[in-house]
C-alpha cells in the first residue's frame, strides 16, 4: 500500500519531504546537541584579513574581515610601533562580517607602514603595508588611464601576434602542427604560472571563503562551462559526412580566444590591483615586455585559423575575445581589489586555459601516423621556453 | 599574518601577490618609470596637520596624526574596576602598622595578598595580571633604615608566588623557592621578617619560575627605605616604569607605561606647585626589554642612583635604567605649564609610556 502510495507521488514532494526531514534533524541538533557537546577549550582565536586598504593624505583606512570562528574586538591601533587615533571597529566583528578602521597617521610617500591590530585579549594582529601610496580615486580620468593599460597590455599585443597569420597561411601542415603544439607549450606554462600564483594568493586570503578551494572552483567551472560552449558550437557546425573529432579551424581559434580572454581578465585584474596600491610603475619598460610576452597570446589564437578566407571583422572579433577581457580586468582590480575574488579569477583563468589545451591536443598527431612526433614535442619545449623567456621581461 | 617583502620572478606572482592582500615587494618599482597619480596632497610632507582630515581626531595637547601617539580618543580605562587609578597611585605611600618594640626599635608591620585580577590595560583591552593587593604596580612599602619589617604574604592567587624584596637580608627571607619558606602555594602564607637595609630605594617582586613572566604579569612594587634623618621637605612621587606583552610571546611589550595604565598623564597630567621640590622615586621593572630610560622636557634634575648616598651623582634631563634599577630625582619646575616626560627610548613612547607634568602657582 504505501509503496504503491510512494510511486504514485511525484518526484518532487518526496524530494521536498526529504529536504524537509534533514532540516528538521539539523534544526533538533542545533537546538538540543549544543548543551551536550563540550565547549572548545582555550582562549578565543582571532583573526582579521585586511581585504582592502586605501590611502589618502593623513589617512590610512583598512577593510577587515573575521576569518576565525570567534568574533574579535578591536581595542588599540598602532602604526609602525605607535598608537594611533582611528575611528570604527567599535563594535566586535562576528565571523565573516566586516568593518573599516580609519587610522590618523602622517604617513610618507614611498615608506613601508606595519600596522598592529591589538585586540581587546591582547592579541595582537598584523598588516603590513609594503610602500605607502595614495590610493587612486575612481574618476574619469582615472578610468581611462586603466582602459588604456588593458588595451596596452590585452588587445594590442593579441592583435600584432595576429599579424602572424599570412606567414602561417603559406606554412604546411607539418609546420601548423608545430605551431599548434608551440600554442599548447604556451598556455601550459601560462596554466601552470597561474597556478602557482593562484594558491599563493589564496593562501593570503585568510581562507574565510575557502582560500585554495575557490581556484579549484574557479577552475572547474570555467572548464564545464568551456567543454559546454565547445559541444555547442559542434553540434551547430557539424555537418553530415565531416569528421566530428577533430575540431573545426575557426572554431577551436574561437575557444582559444575565449580560454585566453579569460586568462587575462584574472591577468589584467592583477595589474590593476598592484597599480592601486602602488606596487606597480606604469612604464615603457612594462608596457613593452607585455606586448612581447602577450603577442605569443595572438599567435596562438591564429594557428588554428584555416586556409580559406575569413573575413577581417571575425580576426578583429577573435582578438578583442582574447585581449578585451584585460581592460575590464585593469578596472575591475583597480576599484575592487579582492583577494578571494581574484583568486576566483585567477582559478577560472586555469580552467580555461585547460580546456583549450583539451581542445587543440588531438590536432598535435600527425594523420598518417596518428602519433605526435618529435617536430611535435619540440613545439611544445619551444612553446614553454617562449613563455618563460618573454615572461622575465615583465618581472622586472 | 603577513610576510615580509620578497623577491620573485612571476610576474604575476609580482603583480597580483604584492597587490591584493598588500604584502610582497615593491621590488623595482623604481625602475620603471613612475606614473602613479600626481594627486597626492602634500599635507602628509609638510609635518604638521596630517590629522586634520582625520576622523573624529582628538581635541587633547596630543591627539593622533603628526600630533603624537595616542590610544582612540573618547574612552578611558575603568579605574574602578582596575582597582588602581595611576593618578592616586603617585603619592600613595604604605607605612604599614607600626608599633614600639621594647629595646625602642620601630616595628613595621605589613599585609600583603596576591591575587589574580584582570586590569584594562588599554581602553578596551584586558590583560590577566597577576597583583599584589589587586593593583600593577602593588603598593609602595615605605620605611625608615634600622626598622624591624614584618610583611605577611597571604597566597589568594590560583598560581604559585612568593615575595622577593630587594635589601639586606637573612637567606631564608629571601623569598626565593627552595630557601626558608620557598614557595607560597595557592592559599598558603608567609611572613617575612629582616631589618630595614640600606636606606635608598628598592623594589619587591614575586620571585617563582618562570620569572619574566611572573613579573611580566604584574607582580613588583617599590620599596623605600628612608634615611635615619629625613630627606628634605618635598612633594614625593612614585613612578614606576612597566610594561605588559598582552599576547605573552616574550618578545618585548604592546604596552609601555608609567605606574601602570599607559598615556594616562597625558589625559590627567602629574600637578605639582612652581618652585617647590619634587622628589620622583623612579623604578625600572619593565620585563623583556633590557633598558628603559626617564627624560624629562624643561627641566633638569639631581639624580641620586639607587638612593643609597645623600650626594647627587648627576645633573641631568635624562637617565637611562636596565631591568630592576632605580633612582631618585630631585627637581625643581621655575616655569608654570605643560612639561612632557617620557622614555627617552621614544618607541617605548610611541607605545604609551609618556605624560604630562602640570606645573602651577
Amino acid at each position: 500500500m504505501l509503496r504503491r502510495a510512494v510511486s504514485r507521488t511525484p518526484s518532487w514532494v518526496l524530494a521536498v519531504v526529504g529536504l524537509l526531514t534533514v532540516a528538521a534533524a539539523l534544526l533538533a541538533v542545533a537546538v538540543l546537541g549544543g548543551q551536550t557537546l563540550p565547549e572548545r577549550t582555550g582562549p578565543p582565536i582571532e583573526e582579521l584579513a585586511v581585504e582592502r586598504t586605501v590611502l589618502s593624505p593623513g589617512t590610512i583606512e583598512l577593510t577587515l574581515r573575521n576569518t576565525g570562528p570567534d568574533p574579535v574586538q578591536v581595542g588599540q591601533v598602532a602604526v609602525n610601533d605607535g598608537y594611533v587615533q582611528f575611528t570604527g571597529g567599535e563594535e566586535p566583528i562576528g565571523r565573516l562580517g566586516s568593518g573599516t578602521l580609519r587610522l590618523a597617521v602622517p604617513w610618507q610617500d614611498g615608506q613601508p607602514y606595519l600596522v598592529s591590530i591589538l585586540t581587546s585579549t591582547g592579541a595582537v594582529i598584523e598588516h603590513q603595508i609594503p610602500v605607502a601610496t595614495a590610493t587612486p580615486q575612481p574618476n574619469g580620468g582615472f578610468v581611462g588611464q586603466m582602459v588604456l593599460l588593458g588595451a596596452y597590455v590585452g588587445i594590442i599585443p593579441v592583435l600584432l601576434g595576429m599579424l602572424f597569420l599570412p606567414a602561417i597561411r603559406r606554412a604546411g601542415r607539418r609546420t601548423v602542427r608545430v605551431l599548434l603544439a608551440l600554442t599548447v607549450g604556451l598556455l601550459a606554462f601560462l596554466a601552470a604560472d597561474a597556478t602557482i600564483e593562484a594558491v599563493e594568493l589564496a593562501g593570503q586570503t585568510g581562507a574565510a571563503f575557502g582560500g585554495v578551494a575557490l581556484v579549484v572552483l574557479g577552475a572547474v567551472l570555467a572548464f564545464l562551462a568551456l567543454t559546454a560552449v565547445a559541444r555547442w558550437l559542434q553540434g551547430r557546425q557539424s555537418q553530415p559526412g565531416s569528421a566530428p573529432r577533430s575540431p573545426g579551424g575557426l572554431r577551436l581559434a574561437l575557444m582559444i580566444a575565449i580560454g585566453i580572454g579569460l586568462h587575462n581578465l584574472g591577468e589584467g585584474l592583477a595589474i590593476g590591483s598592484a597599480y592601486a596600491v602602488g606596487n606597480l610603475a606604469i612604464g615603457a619598460s612594462l608596457v613593452v615586455g607585455f606586448a612581447v610576452h602577450n603577442t605569443t597570446e595572438g599567435l596562438a589564437v591564429v594557428v588554428p585559423v584555416p586556409a580559406r578566407p575569413v573575413s577581417l571583422w571575425r580576426l578583429l572579433g577573435l582578438g578583442l575575445i582574447a585581449g578585451a577581457p584585460a581592460v575590464a580586468g585593469t578596472l575591475l582590480g583597480s576599484t575592487v581589489a579582492n583577494a578571494e575574488l581574484s583568486a576566483l579569477l585567477l582559478g577560472i583563468g586555469i580552467g580555461a586555459i585547460a580546456q583549450v589545451i583539451v581542445q587543440i591536443a588531438p590536432s598535435l598527431r600527425d594523420r598518417a601516423t596518428g602519433l605526435v612526433d618529435s617536430a611535435a614535442f619540440g613545439g611544445l619545449a619551444a612553446g614553454v621556453l617562449l613563455m618563460y623567456a618573454t615572461g622575465l621581461l615583465v618581472a622586472v | 599574518m603577513t610576510e615580509p617583502a620578497r623577491t620573485g620572478t612571476s610576474r604575476r606572482r609580482f603583480l597580483a601577490g604584492s597587490a591584493l592582500v598588500g604584502t610582497g615587494a615593491a621590488l623595482g618599482a623604481g625602475a620603471l618609470v613612475r606614473s602613479a597619480p600626481t594627486a597626492l596632497g602634500s599635507t602628509q610632507h609638510d609635518g604638521h596637520g596630517a590629522g586634520h582630515d582625520a576622523p573624529g581626531a582628538a581635541h587633547d595637547v596630543h591627539g593622533g596624526g603628526a600630533a603624537g601617539p595616542t590610544f582612540r580618543s573618547g574612552r578611558a580605562v575603568d579605574h574602578e574596576a582596575n582597582n588602581f587609578n595611576p593618578t592616586e597611585l603617585l603619592r600613595d605611600f604604605d607605612y604599614g602598622t607600626t608599633s614600639k618594640l621594647p629595646d625602642g626599635r620601630t616595628l613595621r608591620e605589613w599585609e600583603i595578598f596576591a591575587t589574580d585580577h584582570e586590569i584594562e590595560v588599554a581602553p578596551g583591552v584586558r590583560f590577566p595580571a597577576w597583583t599584589f593587593n589587586a593593583r600593577v604596580p602593588g603598593p609602595t612599602l615605605r620605611c625608615t633604615a634600622g626598622d624591624v619589617l614584618r610583611v605577611k604574604f597571604v597566597n589568594g592567587s590560583a598560581h604559585q608566588h612568593t615575595m622577593h624584596f630587594h635589601g639586606i637580608h637573612p637567606a631564608e627571607m629571601d623569598g626565593v623557592p627552595g630557601i626558608g619558606a620557598g614557595i607560597i602555594e595557592p592559599g598558603g602564607s608567609v611572613t617575612y621578617s629582616f631589618d630595614a637595609e640600606p636606606f635608598g630605594l628598592h623594589l619587591y617582586h614575586c620571585h617563582v619560575g618562570p620569572l619574566a613572566e611572573h613579573i611580566a604579569r604584574g607582580m613588583y612594587g617599590t620599596f623605600i627605605i628612608d634615611p635615619p634623618q629625613p630627606r628634605s621637605a618635598a612633594d614625593e612621587l612614585v613612578m614606576v616604569m612597566n610594561g605588559y606583552n598582552t599576547n605573552f610571546d616574550g618578545q618585548g611589550n604592546q604596552l609601555y607605561a608609567v605606574n601602570g595604565i599607559p598615556f594616562h598623564y597625558m589625559h590627567e597630567p602629574v600637578r605639582v606647585k612652581r618652585g617647590e621640590l619634587v622628589r620622583i622615586y623612579l623604578v625600572n621593572i619593565l620585563e623583556y626589554d633590557p633598558i628603559n630610560s626617564f627624560h624629562l622636557h624643561g627641566n633638569f634634575f639631581e639624580y641620586f642612583p639607587t638612593g643609597t648616598r645623600l650626594q647627587s651623582a648627576d645633573f641631568t634631563d635624562t637617565v637611562v635604567l636596565g631591568q630592576g634599577q632605580r633612582g631618585i630625582c630631585e627637581v625643581r619646575f621655575p616655569h608654570t605649564g605643560r612639561f612632557m616626560f617620557h622614555a627617552h627610548k621614544t618607541e617605548f613612547a610611541d607605545l604609551g609610556w609618556m605624560g604630562f607634568f602640570e606645573v602651577t602657582e
